[in-house]
């Protein structure tokens, strides 16, 4: 019985070092995928900030307005006024559409628009 | 084999020779006891070897472990680090609705190993061909000179770095720099400040704000802990773009050297624009003047710093107050007889409007002597208590590193007829956003308010200074001003403005009086007047109007219609819906037929 003990503990002693530098190597390559990926969000971060300073860059109120100034014949682009702002009322109701005529009356002029000749 | 302790043999011979045989017996038990002992010995000295080489063993590895964490470079433990290490970088500055007012940007910094070099003349003539700003023959003499270090650029653009590149000189080398970068040029420069670099190195460098926000809150700013949070100010982009772009106008159309506009909340006491003209570009910002007159540096912040006799503006405080303490009603009846003689001092109104006039009068007619008797009734005590309560005593609060510098100029002695000029604005020296702050507490509903740059969702009301009952009739007296007084161009059609306007002779720099012909002119704004939430505060600094007959330098004529034109423009960006007065409908007639 003793034996066995000491050939189950040794055999659980391997198996559990096998387990540990196998959880090692896993886990340092994990590290390493994490490094790469850090790296790769520091770089599209970096990308990204470039690109928001040009955003705001590009959207700056004096380029704007000199765009809306150069283009005014085109696009009609004012600053806002206190005259764009309107009242529900100043909305005219939407217009009812016309029903459809389901029972057609004959009047005796129609023939006429058929192109017949009334000879 | 086991030696027995009383041998048969040796135990008969003893007895023949008559020798005690117990001595056989203790002699044997006596070898025996030294075999044992001689066994435990040796085992145990074997045991002690064996601790003694794990503790060795033991003690090995634990040195070599700091012997090598002393001698390596420290590494961050990866596996545990949370959070986002990626951004180190100094925190953006965003508007109150998110848009970026100062960024980073990636870039190089150039420096030279002149030992290295290999042709450097030909490098230094190159460089000065690629940097304008660069002599060739200066470089030639640092390149072949004793140094072995030389910083050439701090920063620079990509094209510059690929051609520097060209050169192809091993002595030229490229450091990573980053560098903060503000989109929208001068727009609020004076609250942005700048920033420059502070310790450098070859791989990095820190950069550090040197005034407004960026220093402020250069500590924040810098915080890797915020993981790249911004700093989110309570200024609005477009609102601040068009209060500049209509001041810059004003102040050309007035001829005036400089003008300020506060445009602030006065629940919560968030300033939505603040500007200063004339104004910098952060991104090179300038040289700090060495001499001549400090105010007239476009460094120089005149809503903050700038502190002036305000004039008129002052008057509202005096009357709010006197209505608070229940000596006056708006419609009391004050002796308005000018000039009014004290000792040797003579006050005078612009025009005489009469002996008498009612306390709405003295604030639509704007009258210094019927305020000056108002003041006299509350006295000097108390007038100073009220001021300090609205904070007109102390530099603002506001979130600036220059906030300090415009702590108002108070008389040395408050003296009666210190009361009687500061009442209605002269002898106490207050900034433009002092009297926005100021202004926000009188038409609020009465409690105080303390300016702010920071975006402010929960605005708490501060300290009642005058009951909702006066806070109301100051808005009428305001908005009376306008349809009925000196503010008559500051009417914008919808908003019914509210407010009050005040000139105020400068004075002499030398000392000894007034100028006669340089004012400071000033136009404090109120809108809606029907539910007030903003106020206005214009100022323009040594206006003239020209185009009447004779020039006009009130604030009727200059300071009022740059306001009008600025609450135009700003108040449909605020959100607020005009009121329109559409008349009466039509009248429905009803025929027979």
């Amino acid at each position: 019985m003793r034996g066995f003990l000491y050939v189950f503990a040794a055999m659980a002693v391997i198996a559990s070092a096998f387990w540990a530098y196998q959880e090692n190597y896993t886990t340092q390559s994990a590290l390493c995928e994490v490094r790469g990926l850090y790296s790769d969000i520091g770089a599209a971060h970096d990308r990204l900030q470039m690109l928001r300073a040009e955003w705001a860059y590009l959207n700056r109120p004096d380029r704007l307005a000199d765009l809306a100034d150069l283009n005014f014949d085109r696009l009609g682009l004012l600053s806002l006024q206190p005259e764009a702002f309107g009242q529900v009322d100043q909305i005219i109701y939407p217009i009812p559409p016309i029903l459809p005529i389901t029972d057609p009356i004959e009047i005796s002029n129609d023939t006429l628009d058929l192109g017949e000749d009334p000879l | 084999m086991r030696t027995p302790l009383r041998p048969l043999a040796r135990i008969l011979k003893a007895r023949e020779t008559g020798e005690n045989p117990d001595m056989i017996e203790a002699e044997n038990r006596a070898r025996r006891h030294a075999a044992t002992q001689d066994k435990a010995r040796s085992r145990a000295e074997g045991r002690l070897l064996l601790l003694g080489l794990m503790f060795f063993c033991a003690f090995v590895v634990i040195g070599g472990r700091m012997g090598t964490l002393a001698s390596s470079v420290p590494e961050e433990p990866r596996a545990a680090a949370e959070g986002n290490p990626i951004i180190g970088q100094r925190a953006d500055i965003v508007d109150r609705n998110g848009r970026l007012l100062s960024t980073n940007l990636d870039t190089f910094s150039l420096y030279a190993h002149p030992r290295q070099m290999v042709d450097p003349a030909h490098t230094a003539a190159q460089l000065a061909a690629i940097f304008p700003e660069m002599d060739a023959d200066r470089l030639l003499a640092d390149f072949t000179g004793e140094r072995r270090f030389l910083w050439l650029r701090r920063q620079m653009s990509p094209e510059q770095m690929q051609a520097v590149h060209d050169i192809g000189s091993p002595g030229l080398l490229f450091g990573p720099r980053e560098m903060r970068l503000y989109p929208n040029g001068s727009l609020a420069a004076h609250i942005l400040g700048g920033t420059r670099y502070g310790r450098e190195g070859v791989s990095s460098a820190e950069v550090i704000g040197v005034a407004g926000v960026e220093r402020q809150f250069d500590p924040f700013l810098r915080d890797p802990a915020n993981e790249g949070a911004p700093l989110q100010l309570s200024i609005d982009l477009s609102i601040q773009a068009a209060t500049e772009r209509v001041l810059a106008g004003g102040m050309a159309l007035m001829n005036a050297k400089g003008a300020t506009a506060v445009l602030m909340d006065i629940h919560s006491g968030e300033i939505i624009a603040m500007a200063s003209l004339p104004d910098f570009d952060p991104n090179s910002r300038p040289q700090v003047a060495v001499t001549g007159d400090q105010s007239d540096s476009p460094l120089f912040n005149r809503a903050v710093q700038g502190v002036y006799e305000l004039g008129s503006v002052f008057k509202i405080f005096t009357i709010a107050q006197a209505m608070e303490l229940g000596l006056v009603t708006a419609d009391t009846i004050i002796d308005t007889t000018s000039p009014l003689a004290w000792g040797s001092f003579r006050i005078r109104d612009f025009r005489n409007y009469g002996p008498q006039n009612s306390v709405t009068n003295v604030i639509v007619k704007s009258s210094n002597v019927g305020t000056a008797r108002i003041a006299m009734q509350i006295g000097a005590e108390r007038q100073r208590d009220f001021l300090g309560q609205l904070g007109l005593l102390q530099a603002t609060p506001v979130e600036l590193i220059e906030a300090p510098t415009g702590a108002p100029l108070l008389p040395r002695n408050w003296s009666e007829i210190s009361t009687m000029t500061i009442s209605y604005g002269h002898g106490l020296s207050s900034s433009p956003l002092h009297l926005a702050a100021a202004y926000a507490a009188m038409v609020n509903g009465g409690t105080k308010v303390e300016p702010t740059l920071l975006r402010n969702t929960d605005p708490q009301p501060g300290p009642r200074v005058i009951s909702a009952a006066v806070s109301q009739s100051v808005v009428d007296m305001l908005r009376t001003t306008v349809t009925e007084g000196t503010a008559s161009m500051g009417d914008v059609a919808g908003y019914a403005v509210g407010g009050k306007t005040g000139t105020a002779d400068k004075p002499r720099a030398a000392g000894g009086g007034y100028y006669d012909d340089k004012v400071i002119s000033t136009f404090a704004a109120v809108f809606p007047a029907s539910d007030p939430q903003y106020v206005l505060i214009t100022t323009l600094d040594e206006p003239v109007e020209t185009s009447g007959t004779e020039p006009r330098r009130t604030a009727g004529w200059t300071a009022v219609p740059v306001a009008a034109e600025i609450i135009r423009r700003t108040a449909p960006l605020l959100g607020l819906r005009p009121q329109m007065d559409m008349g009466d409908p039509d009248s429905v007639t009803l025929t027979a037929n």
